[in-house]
């Protein structure tokens, strides 16, 4: 398909959160299998699944906008095509900067979606009401994480120091206007954010393993 | 890390049955890891985590036991033999 057009129309609204959710939900469920524990492999991989499903549906709100399919706007986009911000893409193959990415991005995510709440297109609105009722979970698993890693001094120390890596990765994943109530719920002053609209080297070679399947019989009905 | 029991409540108003078990690192991620491993699918009206330490089971023989008291039980022994001579000594048999 065309990249989706460079205005802000309704539809790129919604693909700037649909590809964080889709390319996050991704890099979390690279811990399905590893994760530190049996119990949190299950909450950890659902989380990642939860993710994936908020992704499809705001593709497919953005689908009927744009005419195409939600798979289509998932899996057959260029990588320069995704609106996702830098955080999401990183590869993060240990547990405290994965957690501290989980917990940077649920509180920015949960300023967003109380913005879309707001959002006069009403399926859009409805929508992040809906998101907002299973992302109560996914706070509460970020912030028992952060305490749990806080509990101890060298849980501190290494989970805020990933804090601070990811901050500016962090910041960048809301609109402007927005960014004064995540310093607030985090605790740490603006910085120059890294900024959504371009990309990591690590968001392609995801994403060619994610849409090897999909290009590996294109046009197919599954 | 601890063992938590976890107990659900099908419908609201059923009795509380035993799910299974989990393991947690405290009361918090044991509630979550409930929720997750029990409710995800709204299976369960009402959830319980239960350390498994605060559970005391009690050792057998129960003391109902050590004694023969059969007699205390209803199925100690049979009416239906007592019954049928009776009826037939007043002559009120049906069958």
């Amino acid at each position: 398909m065309s990249a989706p057009a460079r205005s802000r129309t309704e539809a790129d609204l919604v693909l700037a959160p649909a590809d964080d959710e889709l390319i996050l939900g991704w890099r979390d469920s690279e811990w399905t299998g590893i994760a530190p524990f049996l119990e949190e492999d299950v909450a950890f991989s659902s989380i990642a699944q939860g993710e994936i499903g908020h992704a499809r549906a705001l593709y497919e709100l953005a689908a009927a906008e744009l005419g195409t399919t939600a798979d289509e706007l998932a899996l057959d986009r260029a990588p320069d095509e995704y609106r996702c911000a830098p955080l999401v893409e990183l590869r993060l193959p240990d547990w405290e900067r994965t957690i501290a990415r989980h917990w940077l991005y649920e509180r920015a995510d949960a300023i967003r979606i109380e913005a879309l709440k707001d959002s006069p297109w009403n399926a859009l609105a409805g929508l992040a009401a809906k998101i907002d009722r299973e992302e109560v979970y996914h706070r509460m698993h970020a912030d028992m994480w952060a305490d749990r890693l806080r509990a101890t001094e060298e849980g501190s120390r290494r989970f805020e120091a990933a804090v601070d890596e990811l901050w500016p990765f962090a910041l960048g994943l809301l609109d402007e206007p927005l960014r004064g109530r995540l310093c607030e719920t985090v605790g740490r002053p603006a910085a120059a954010p890294v900024e959504r609209g371009s990309h990591t080297e690590e968001l392609r070679p995801l994403w060619e393993e994610m849409t090897m399947v999909r290009r590996s019989a294109p046009g197919a009905t599954w | 890390m601890a063992v938590w029991e976890v107990f659900r409540q099908e419908r609201e108003g059923a009795p509380f049955q035993h799910g299974g078990a989990l393991e947690a690192p405290n009361e918090e991620f044991a509630r979550a890891y409930a929720i997750e491993l029990y409710g995800r699918r709204n299976e369960s009206a009402a959830l319980w985590v239960v350390p498994r330490e605060a559970i005391r089971e009690i050792d057998r023989p129960y003391v109902a036991e050590v004694f023969d008291r059969d007699y205390r039980r209803v199925d100690g022994y049979s009416l239906k033999v007592k019954l049928k001579e009776a009826r037939e000594r007043a002559g009120t048999v049906s069958d």
